[in-house]
C-alpha cells in the first residue's frame, strides 16, 4: 500500500520537482554508501559503478531488441570494441594517448560502424536467423581481439605492418587513460587533491550517472521520433511495416548502429575505469547477461530496464557476489551463485513471461504477427497503453506497467488450455 | 604414402570423430527446433550430464581399467541405456517443468527459461563435480588398429576407440531417421512439425510428441557424453556450453528442422575444425567455423539441406 501512496506523491508533483528528487537521490548514494563501505569490507561503489555500466549496456540492448525486435545474441561485441578501441587509443605503448573524453566519443563511432557492418549481412534474415548471426559476430569478435597481438600485413612485396601488436592479445591492455575530474572537486563535497586523476570510484559514479541520464534522455526522444515509431512498427509486423513506407534497411540498420554506439560508449568507460581489458571479458555470457536483463525487465520499456537492469546487476554485483559470501563463509557461494541465477531466471519467466515492469506485451522481438488486439485472449494477456509506461505519464502508475489482473490469468487458462 | 598425406588423412579421422558426436547432440537441436522453434539452450548441458552421470554409474560398479570380456559386453551397455534413460527423462523433466509453461508466452520468454536451466545446471554440474578439468577413466581398451593389429606401415592412427565411437553414434544416427521417417509417432513428429495446429486437428496428441522428442533429444545428448566420454577421457562442467555452441552451429549450417542436415552439419564442422587445427592454427578455428556459419547464412539463411525459402516458423 505504500507503494500506492509513493505512487500518488510521485503523481502529484510537477516534472521540475520529479528531476530534482531523483537528481538529489542520485547525489546521496555515494554518501549514503561511504560509511556502510566504511564499517564493512564490500567495496559497494565500486560493484556499483560497474552494475550501471551494464545498466547502460542493457539500454542499448533495448533499442536494437525492445524497440526493434532484432534478437541480438552478441551484444558483447560491440563492448568489447569500444572497450578495445578505448585501449588502442589510449595504451601508452602505441603512443596514441589521445585524451579521454575524446576517445570516448571516437569509440562511440567505431563501434556504430562496426554496427553497421555487423548489422548489413543480417538484414535478408529474419527472427531466429539473425539472433544466430548476431551470436556467430559475439563468438568471433573476442576471439579476433585475443589473435590480434601479432598482425602481419602484407600486399605483394609491399609490407604494411610486421608483427604488430594491436591488441596485446591474452595479456590485455593496461594501464590505460584515465580521465583529468580535477573539475569534479570543485562540485563535490570532498577535500581537493583526493579525486585527482580516476581512481576514486565516487568520480566514476558521476560520470556513469551522467552517461546513464544521457542514455536514457537519448532512449526517450529515439522512442518518441519517427524512427523510433518505425521500429516498433517492425517489431509488431515487418512486412505491414514495410507496406506503410518503413525501409526496413534503413530501419534495422540505424537500431543496430544506434544501439551499437551506446555499447562502445560503456565499453570505452568501463575500459578506463577498470584499467585492464582482457577478451575474456566480453564472452557470449556478458551478452547473454544483458538480454537477460532487457527481458527480464520487460522489453521496450527503458525505466523498467533502467529500474531491472539496477536490481539484477547490483544483485549479481553486490548482494551475490560479496554480501553473501561474507555471510556464508563456509559454503562456496561462487558455485552456488550460478544455481540460484539460473533457478530465479526460470522461475521470473514462468511467472511473468512478460518482464518484471514489461507492460508492453505485444511480444517484443516475437517476429511475426500474433493475433492481438482481442481482449482477454488468454495466451497474449489484454492490449495495455503500450508506451505509456515509458513515458512516466500520470495514468502509466495505473495502466502501463501494472495490468496485472488479466495478466495473471493469462497463466491459468495459457496452461489449462494444453490438452 | 607421403608424410603430408598421412597427416591430412589422421586429421580427417579426428574430424569424422568430433562430427559423430557433434551429430548426436545436434539431433536434439533441430528436432526441438523444428517441432516448437525454441533454441534449446540448455541442451548442450545434456550431454554434458551424460558424461557426469555415466562417469558416476562407472565409478560404482568400478570395472577394470581397460575393461574385461563382462565389462565391454555386459556393463557398457547397460550403463550406455542408463545414461541414455536418465539424459532423457532429465530432458523431459526440464521441458515439462521450464518450457511447457510457456507455451504461450512472449516468443523470447523459452529462449531465456532455456539460458535459466543452462546456467542452473552448469552450475549443479561443477559443485558436484567440482569446477576444474576431471578425469574420465580410460575404461575402453586403446589399440592402433593399422599398425599393431593389420600390421600396416604408417604414422595414421585408428584406434579401437574410434571404431567404438563410430559404433554407437552411427548406428544411433540411422535408427533416429528411420524411427522419424517410417514410424507413425516419427510422422506425428514431422506432422507437429510442419503445423502443430493442424496436428493436433487430425487427432494428433501434440504434447505427447513433444515429450518424445524431448526425450529422444536428451537420450542421444547423453549417449553422446558417455562416448566422447570414454574417447577424450577428461572434461569439465561447462564442456556441455562450448559443444552444444558447435552442435547448434552445425544444426542451423545442416538447416535447422532438418534431420539429415544435423548430420551433414555436425560432419562438416567436425572436418572444418580438424582442418583449421592442422592447416590454419588452433586459435582461428573458431573464426574459421563461425565466419563460414556467416556466410554461409548470407547467402542461403536456410542451411544446406534446408527448405529453398528462409522458414519463417512460428
Amino acid at each position: 500500500m505504500s507503494m500506492a501512496r509513493l505512487g500518488t506523491f510521485w503523481n502529484a508533483l510537477p516534472a521540475w520537482g520529479r528531476i530534482l528528487l531523483i537528481g538529489a537521490l542520485i547525489f546521496l548514494v555515494p554518501l549514503i554508501i561511504a560509511p556502510i563501505e566504511a564499517r564493512t569490507s564490500f567495496g559497494i561503489l565500486t560493484s556499483l559503478n560497474r552494475a550501471l555500466i551494464f545498466v547502460v549496456l542493457a539500454l542499448g540492448l533495448n533499442i536494437v531488441v525492445g524497440f526493434a525486435g532484432l534478437l541480438d545474441l552478441g551484444y558483447a561485441a560491440f563492448f568489447a570494441i569500444g572497450a578495445y578501441t578505448f585501449g588502442i587509443l589510449t595504451w601508452p605503448r602505441h603512443g596514441l594517448e589521445l585524451g579521454f573524453f575524446m576517445a570516448i566519443w571516437v569509440c562511440a563511432l567505431v563501434a556504430a560502424v562496426f554496427g553497421l557492418i555487423i548489422g548489413s549481412p543480417t538484414l535478408r534474415l529474419r527472427g531466429d536467423y539473425l539472433a544466430i548471426v548476431t551470436l556467430a559476430f559475439g563468438e568471433i569478435v573476442p576471439i579476433l581481439v585475443r589473435n590480434l597481438d601479432d598482425v602481419t600485413l602484407r600486399i605483394g612485396d609491399w609490407v604494411l605492418v610486421e608483427h604488430f601488436n594491436l591488441t596485446n592479445g591474452t595479456q590485455g591492455m593496461s594501464p590505460l587513460g584515465k580521465p583529468d575530474l580535477s573539475f569534479i572537486e570543485a562540485l563535490l563535497p570532498v577535500e581537493p587533491g583526493t579525486l585527482s586523476v580516476g581512481f576514486d570510484p565516487r568520480a566514476w559514479y558521476f560520470i556513469i550517472v551522467l552517461l546513464a541520464v544521457i542514455v536514457v534522455f537519448a532512449s526517450r526522444r529515439l522512442e518518441a521520433s519517427r524512427l523510433g515509431r518505425a521500429w516498433k512498427a517492425m517489431r509488431d509486423d515487418e512486412t505491414a511495416a514495410n507496406f506503410m513506407g518503413v525501409d526496413p534497411i534503413r530501419t534495422k540498420l540505424l537500431a543496430f548502429a544506434i544501439g551499437a554506439s551506446f555499447s562502445g560508449l560503456a565499453g570505452a568507460i568501463f575500459a578506463s575505469m577498470i584499467q585492464v581489458i582482457s577478451y575474456e571479458m566480453f564472452r557470449f555470457q556478458v551478452s547473454i547477461f544483458l538480454l537477460i536483463i532487457v527481458i527480464l525487465s520487460g522489453a521496450g520499456s527503458i525505466y523498467g530496464v533502467l529500474i531491472g537492469g539496477v536490481i539484477i546487476s547490483t544483485f549479481d554485483t553486490i548482494l551475490l557476489a560479496q554480501v553473501l559470501p561474507s555471510m556464508l563463509p563456509n559454503v562456496d557461494i561462487q558455485q552456488w551463485r550460478w544455481v540460484f541465477f539460473g533457478a530465479g531466471l526460470v522461475l521470473i519467466m514462468l511467472f511473468r513471461p512478460q518482464g518484471l515492469f514489461g507492460g508492453d506485451r505485444h511480444g517484443a522481438a516475437r517476429g511475426t504477427p500474433t493475433v492481438t488486439g482481442v481482449h482477454g485472449t488468454p495466451a497474449h494477456g489484454t492490449p495495455t497503453v503500450t508506451g505509456a509506461g515509458a513515458h512516466g505519464t500520470p495514468t502509466a502508475g495505473t495502466s502501463g506497467a501494472h495490468g496485472t489482473p488479466t495478466a495473471r490469468t493469462s497463466q491459468g487458462p495459457g496452461a489449462e488450455a494444453e490438452p | 604414402m607421403s608424410i603430408a598425406l598421412e597427416i591430412f588423412i589422421q586429421q580427417a579421422i579426428i574430424g569424422l570423430t568430433i562430427g559423430s558426436y557433434l551429430a548426436l547432440i545436434a539431433l536434439g537441436y533441430t528436432m526441438v527446433y523444428g517441432i516448437i522453434g525454441l533454441i534449446n539452450f540448455a541442451h548442450g548441458d545434456i550431454f554434458a550430464f551424460g558424461f557426469f552421470a555415466s562417469l558416476t554409474i562407472f565409478g560404482f560398479f568400478a570395472p577394470s581399467q581397460p575393461f574385461g570380456a563382462v565389462g565391454l559386453l555386459v556393463l557398457l551397455p547397460l550403463v550406455l541405456l542408463l545414461t541414455m534413460l536418465l539424459a532423457g527423462g532429465l530432458n523431459t523433466a526440464i521441458y515439462r517443468i521450464a518450457y511447457r509453461p510457456l507455451r504461450h508466452a512472449p516468443r523470447l520468454a523459452p529462449l531465456i527459461t532455456a539460458v535459466g536451466v543452462s546456467f542452473a545446471l552448469e552450475a549443479l554440474f561443477a559443485v558436484w563435480q567440482g569446477p576444474s578439468q576431471i578425469n574420465y577413466p580410460r575404461y575402453f581398451p586403446d589399440v592402433n588398429i593399422l599398425s599393431d593389429w593389420l600390421g600396416l606401415d604408417t604414422f595414421i592412427i585408428l584406434s579401437t576407440k574410434d571404431l567404438f565411437l563410430f559404433a554407437v553414434t552411427i548406428p544411433l544416427m540411422i535408427g533416429l531417421t528411420v524411427f522419424v521417417e517410417r514410424t507413425r509417432l516419427g510422422k506425428a513428429m514431422r506432422a507437429c512439425a510442419q503445423d502443430r495446429e493442424a496436428a493436433a486437428l487430425v487427432g494428433i496428441n501434440v504434447d505427447k510428441v513433444i515429450t518424445t522428442t524431448f526425450f529422444i533429444g536428451g537420450a542421444l545428448a547423453g549417449a553422446a557424453g558417455l562416448v566422447w566420454g570414454l574417447y577424450i577421457n577428461s572434461g569439465r562442467f561447462l564442456m556441455g556450453f562450448e559443444a552444444g555452441l558447435l552442435a547448434f552451429t552445425a544444426a542451423v549450417v545442416g538447416g535447422i528442422g532438418n534431420i539429415r542436415g544435423a548430420v551433414l552439419g555436425a560432419f562438416i564442422i567436425g572436418m572444418l575444425k580438424a582442418m583449421s587445427d592442422l592447416y590454419i592454427s588452433g586459435e582461428w578455428t573458431r573464426i574459421v567455423i563461425f565466419g563460414a556459419l556467416i556466410l554461409l547464412l548470407v547467402f542461403k539463411p536456410s542451411g544446406i539441406l534446408g527448405a529453398s525459402e528462409a522458414p519463417e516458423k512460428l
